[in-house]
């Protein structure tokens, strides 16, 4: 299916500035080269457009192409590969590197995003160390992909040697082990227990079109910390959970 | 290559079922290999270690795992058969859509509501070889969801009633009056919901309410499916799965 390259008028991202979701769109249009209008919605108060082009959930990102909405990041980032073809390709030709792909995205967000969610809202003792565990049971999985005779070996990046889509899932949310191994003073990643994993997050996040896209750490960490005093009943500030 | 394509799977599993589904669509032969979930065979841990969980597929030797990206790589693979994803990208973008939305609720939902009338998380007889391996089948779900439903009971039962009716119309809103969730032509959609359709006589005779009154769009697109080899072949009679499931799960 080929499209003419858009205008900046046919394609619309509804997102929000602290969402990882919301940045692995914005990452990958900028990998393709696409144009798009941004338009920043509160999470917590889904907007009129949102409720309408998203009415089952309701929630972020909301891409927009001539006015049809695409949801679901992992499912965009595949529509923007099959749009436009001829441009630069987030998932790999191979049926099995393409399963692959998608299975570890699945993990992705099934299983460690929710584990380092977990870490965020675990109280001090036996709770937290239980969930940095599973943290660590998830990144140990990775790790292990990415090593001798996993899917991934001998890889730069999980798409070869350059981005490809598990990395723009993976990449855009990582980012949070590091603020969250901050405020809560845990080790998340630790360079020896997870080499590959240290390596290839490092290697991303020095990418141009990365360090374009995902906010500074000291932002994200004092977004961090408020969302974690208003959890703990710091403050009925509804508007701290936005910039 | 019959030999070449490998499907770990169990009888009643509706994520096989989409698999067993999508290669008759494909007209692909492949070794069906039933699994013992209570004795996991070194096979399925080696194929699937990340969650030693059925559906795997391994095509000449390597595995692929879950079922709707199993679909997905049986109709990128076999790709001169008919197409279960649609062709145009934003069509694709729905189906995909719809296919993890069952994924996220429907199946939820659905062991939610198997659950309503629980009466012992670890008190389930056990009596023969298949309701041992459903058994277990769905021990993963209900250690994710059954600590918060093992006392489902009155409000908190009308509750999951409510959200599995909320599910069907919302479903039954998507299908409208298309003959199949892709329009003309069956595929991914119907592909990831059918395999459910033989659980709604369990919750319809469990619940005490009727899906078709509730979704007839959507129990006529059942029949529809069921009219399809592929779909009737792996289909489970519902009332031998209300069975299974009353002798395993102990309900009146």
């Amino acid at each position: 299916m080929d499209q003419q390259p858009p205008t900046a008028f046919d394609l619309e991202l509804l997102g929000s500035w602290a969402d990882s979701h919301t940045h692995r769109v914005q990452l990958a249009l900028k990998l393709k080269g696409l144009p798009f209008e941004y338009q920043e919605e509160d999470p917590l108060r889904p907007s009129p457009a949102v409720l309408l082009h998203n009415p089952v959930y309701g929630s972020l990102p909301v891409l927009l192409h001539r006015g049809r909405a695409v949801l679901h990041s992992v499912v965009i980032l595949q529509y923007l590969d099959e749009t436009w073809p001829r441009g630069r390709l987030l998932l790999p030709s191979d049926p099995c590197d393409r399963a692959a792909a998608r299975f570890w995205s699945h993990f992705a967000d099934d299983k460690l995003a929710p584990s380092v969610a977990a870490v965020f809202s675990s109280c001090p003792g036996d709770g937290r160390k239980a969930a940095v565990e599973q943290v660590h049971q998830n990144l140990k999985l990775l790790e292990r992909e990415m090593g001798g005779g996993g899917a991934f070996e001998g890889r730069r990046f999980f798409g070869g040697d350059e981005i490809g889509l598990l990395d723009v899932v993976l990449g855009c949310g990582s980012y949070w082990l590091a603020v969250f191994e901050e405020a809560m003073e845990v080790k998340l990643v630790d360079p020896e227990a997870f080499p590959r994993f240290h390596a290839w997050l490092r290697d991303f996040e020095e990418q141009r079109e990365v360090r374009e896209t995902i906010p500074p750490i000291d932002k994200l960490l004092e977004y961090a910390n408020a969302v974690r005093q208003m959890m703990l009943g710091g403050t009925a500030d509804d508007n701290v959970a936005v910039n | 290559m019959a030999e070449a394509v490998v499907l770990l799977d169990l009888w009643v599993s509706p994520f096989g079922q989409r698999c067993r589904i999508a290669l008759a669509e494909k007209g692909v032969a492949y070794e069906y290999k039933e699994q013992d979930l209570d004795n996991k065979s070194p096979l399925l841990l080696q194929a699937n270690p990340v969650h030693k969980k059925i559906p795997v597929l391994i095509h000449d030797g390597k595995p692929v795992c879950e079922s709707l990206i199993i679909v997905q790589y049986i109709d990128e693979v076999w790709s001169d058969g008919a197409p279960l994803l649609p062709a145009d990208p934003y069509a694709r973008a729905q189906a995909r859509f719809w296919g993890d939305f069952i994924d996220k609720k429907m199946e939820r939902s659905c062991i939610s509501n198997l659950h309503m009338n629980f009466q012992s998380l670890f008190r389930c007889e056990l009596n023969a070889n298949k309701s041992s391996a459903f058994c277990s089948f769905s021990m993963d779900q209900i250690y994710e969801y059954g600590t918060r439903l093992w006392k489902l009971k009155g409000e908190a039962h009308q509750e999951a009633k409510k959200e599995f009716i909320e599910i069907l119309k919302v479903l039954e809103a998507e299908l409208g009056d298309k003959k199949y969730f892709g329009g003309d032509a069956f595929g991914y959609v119907d592909i990831a919901l059918v395999p459910f359709c033989p659980w709604f006589y369990t919750f319809e005779t469990c619940g005490g309410f009727s899906v078709e009154a509730e979704a007839p769009k959507l129990v006529a697109w059942g029949k529809r499916c069921l009219e399809r080899e592929s779909v009737s072949k792996v289909f489970d009679d519902p009332v031998k799965v209300y069975e299974i499931l009353k002798q395993v799960y102990g309900f009146e």
